[in-house]
């Protein structure tokens, strides 16, 4: 019998982190996509670093920002009776991490792909720049938007290394599906972790299908 | 009073600009003033029409000017004033329209309806202006499914129906036959005669300027070269 409880942790954390890295990841798109914004190459690459930085070194600098001993994390822990890592919020940081750089640069792509004079005409009809914003750009990139989201979930989905180096391996805890197939295969439980790789592999490939899918109708009219 | 009422709801633009480097340098460099009613700004591509439009409706800094309509300082760089787009009212019609292809004619319509009214008041007025431009059956129709006249003539009512206190026009009939650019030019002649707002209307098409008879500001390389009526300046 299948253990569910990695695959419904990976789902709930997974989840909780899309949306997090789906509200920072647009509105630092938007940000970015303004024009006379001092430095945004510097805030985009620092966005996308997680994409290629190996995860140990995203996770240290998450413990030393996060960890019991820093500002925030001391901070949290006064307010919630909780620490942030090695708990279940911490493997939502991480994953929140992981799924951050791939969403904005797709939010970022669909937004600077709008027409500026769609915007423009907005502006002259009396809209402020957030209901331009609002009513024009997000609705006209909303599948560039969407297909980043997905590509987040599924990133989130995954994550291995910043989550082990955050959250730990605490089963029910952080234990969730990449660790749980990490912790399969080290204790020779190979039926385990071949049925959790192909329920991971299966999910990856929807989402990759479904984004080629949105990509590909994007040029259509609506 | 008359003259009081015509001065009040002038549109004054003084406006600098330098871009490009020394090869490709483009100077702009202009006064005008436009009354009420049509007028008409006339020059090849590349004469700084778009440019003074969109200087004018706000989307567009210039380094150096001033803009005035009916008495209010839109933009002044000296005195560090710049009136941002929406707090203009003046509306501008793009070349290419830019309709929003995700709202039927309506919502395109009501976007720009002024106040803080309901919805359903807010369609009614959308409404009025598609009938009044004759395009009323379009109502639930996505931009995408407009004719060349269609869209020019719902892109008009939705500049209207913000209620501007300016109208600006950047090559309005450019994507249309020669027929049709006739009887919307008419059409459109006469429409805005009924308001008493400044209306400016860019064309490099001379027999459209000509046929306008209007008073003609003629633009060159970033500058007016002359400013008259229509027969005279495009003899």
């Amino acid at each position: 019998m299948i253990d569910l409880e990695p695959l419904l942790l990976s789902f709930e954390v997974a989840a909780l982190a899309t949306c997090l890295a789906s509200v920072c990841g647009v509105a630092i798109a938007a940000l970015l996509s303004m024009p006379r914004v001092w430095g945004r190459e510097l805030i985009d690459a620092a966005i996308t670093a997680p994409m290629v930085l190996p995860p140990t070194v995203l996770g240290y600098y998450v413990l030393v920002l996060l960890g019991r001993e820093s500002a925030i994390g001391h901070w949290f822990e006064a307010l919630t009776g909780a620490p942030i890592v090695f708990t279940r919020g911490g493997a939502v940081v991480a994953a929140t991490i992981g799924a951050l750089p791939l969403i904005s640069k797709a939010a970022r792509a669909a937004l600077e792909a709008v027409d500026p004079r769609l915007v423009g005409a907005a502006r002259t009809l009396g809209a402020s720049t957030l209901r331009a914003f609002l009513t024009v750009s997000l609705p006209l990139s909303r599948r560039g938007i969407v297909a980043g989201v997905m590509l987040g979930f599924a990133r989130a989905l995954g994550d291995f290394g910043i989550t082990l180096m955050v959250a730990g391996n605490i089963p029910g805890q952080t234990r969730t599906a990449s660790l749980a197939i990490y912790d399969a295969v080290l204790s020779g439980r190979d039926e385990n972790a071949t049925q959790l790789s192909l329920i991971m592999t299966a999910l990856a490939m929807g989402v990759l299908i479904g984004v080629g899918y949105l990509t590909r109708q994007r040029q259509d009219g609506f | 009073m008359a003259s009081e009422g015509s001065r009040s709801s002038r549109l004054t633009a003084r406006l600098g600009l330098a871009r490009g480097h020394v090869e490709q340098r483009f100077t702009l460099d202009v006064a005008l003033d436009f009354g009420p009613g049509l007028s008409v700004l006339f020059g090849p591509s590349g004469s700084g029409k778009t440019t003074i439009l969109s200087a004018i409706a706000g989307l567009l800094r210039p380094a150096s000017g001033k803009v005035t309509l009916a008495s209010e300082t839109l933009f002044d760089a000296q005195r560090g004033i710049d009136l941002a787009p929406d707090r203009r009212r003046v509306a501008l019609v793009f070349q290419s329209l830019a309709l929003f292809p995700h709202l039927d004619a309506l919502g395109n319509v009501a976007y720009g309806v002024p106040g803080k009214s309901n919805k359903s008041e807010r369609s009614e007025r959308a409404n009025a202006w598609l009938e009044r431009m004759r395009v009323a059956h379009l109502a639930r129709r996505y931009p995408s499914s407009f004719s060349g006249g269609e869209a020019q003539r719902v892109a008009l009512a939705r500049a209207l129906a913000s209620e501007p206190r300016a109208l600006l026009l950047d090559e309005p009939f450019s994507a249309l036959d020669q027929a049709l650019v006739s009887e919307l030019s008419a059409e459109l002649a006469a429409h805005v005669d009924s308001l008493s707002l400044p209306v400016v209307l860019v064309t490099h098409d001379r027999n459209l300027a000509r046929e306008l008879g209007r008073e003609v500001t003629l633009l060159r390389a970033g500058r007016v070269q002359q400013v008259g009526p229509a027969k005279q300046v495009l003899a």
